[in-house]
């Protein structure tokens, strides 16, 4: 449902904006580019621009899940609609949400409190952007919803069947989080 | 330099800190900084504080900035004061939305203090 609700907000986005004739015949051809959109690259080129420009840290890709043993989460969704359908997923343990906020205000954290949950909002939007910016034809057609947050134990996210999906674990420092993009629809 | 009063149009207060932060790092000194969380916010503030830079987001809920930048231009709020769009919608399109509701400027997201320098010090320098 929570998924539902912000595609429909960036579908929204979308539609708010016009199209020019050139991108019109690119969206003609996006499926074709189908390659382009998964390329894995885009993802570990958007995490690395977000998290240096941002954060000033560098970050590497790593195996598996994070944090496992960390009992609280926090995982941001920011959708996509128009063009590609789907969304941008950002989920780290509670430590790491905070270490980041703390690095992108320079603000000391405890708790995860509203601007924490604000910051991972933000990065989530930023990641989601930035990625679809690296394919041409995207940025234009595709709106992005404004970040919904989750906070909380113990819970799974579940998306049926995508077209494709990108999952990949990214640490910098000892902190570490993972970033999924979604594709449930491609025109 | 004299003192610049700015608003910072963002749904999120950490973009709204952090704008702040790339200002004052840009030599923004003395920066007088006034907030709004929407763009509804950001006019009503218009109507009764005087600014010399503004900073909007686009993808805001209830009014997002691309219609808060027509409003201010439909209801002749703050004149000849520069808007300048940081955003992470990207695409010429984009863009050419954004210039043709007024603004001067354009700033994406993830960004540098020194490329809110380079687009916002010209901007108040030719005000």
């Amino acid at each position: 449902m929570l998924l539902n609700g912000v595609r429909k907000a960036a579908i929204a986005t979308a539609r708010e904006g016009g199209k020019t004739g050139m991108e019109r015949a690119m969206t003609l051809s996006m499926r074709e580019s189908m390659h382009l959109v998964s390329d894995p690259r885009n993802l570990d080129a958007s995490v690395e621009e977000v998290f240096q420009l941002m954060l000033g840290v560098n970050c590497r890709r790593c195996p598996g899940p994070v944090e496992a043993g960390e009992p609280e989460s926090v995982t941001a969704v920011v959708g996509f609609g128009g063009l590609l359908s789907g969304a941008c997923v950002f989920r780290s343990g509670g430590a790491a949400a905070i270490r980041i906020a703390a690095r992108m205000t320079g603000m000391e954290f405890e708790e995860i409190d509203d601007t924490v949950k604000d910051g991972i909002g933000e990065i989530c939007n930023m990641l989601a952007g930035s990625w679809k910016s690296k394919v041409p034809g995207l940025a234009a057609n595709t709106g992005l919803s404004v970040p919904a947050v989750i906070t909380g134990r113990d819970y799974f996210l579940h998306v049926q069947a995508p077209e494709f999906k990108l999952h990949h674990a990214y640490r910098f420092d000892d902190a570490s989080f993972e970033v999924t993009i979604i594709c449930d629809g491609l025109q | 330099m004299s003192e610049v009063r700015t608003l910072i149009v963002d749904d999120s207060s950490v973009m709204r800190k952090i704008v702040e932060r790339a200002l004052r790092q840009a030599g923004l000194d003395p920066l007088v900084v006034l907030e709004a969380g929407s763009g509804t916010e950001g006019l009503d503030l218009l109507k009764i504080q005087s600014v010399d830079l503004i900073l909007s987001d686009i993808n805001m809920p209830s009014m997002d900035g691309l219609e808060f930048l027509r409003q201010i231009r439909a209801q002749n709020l703050a004149p000849g004061v520069p808007v300048v769009m940081i955003t992470t919608e990207s695409s010429e399109e984009h863009v050419r939305q954004a210039i043709l509701a007024g603004a001067q400027g354009y700033i994406r997201k993830p960004f540098t203090a020194e490329q809110v320098k380079e687009r916002v010090l010209p901007l108040l320098n030719a005000a």
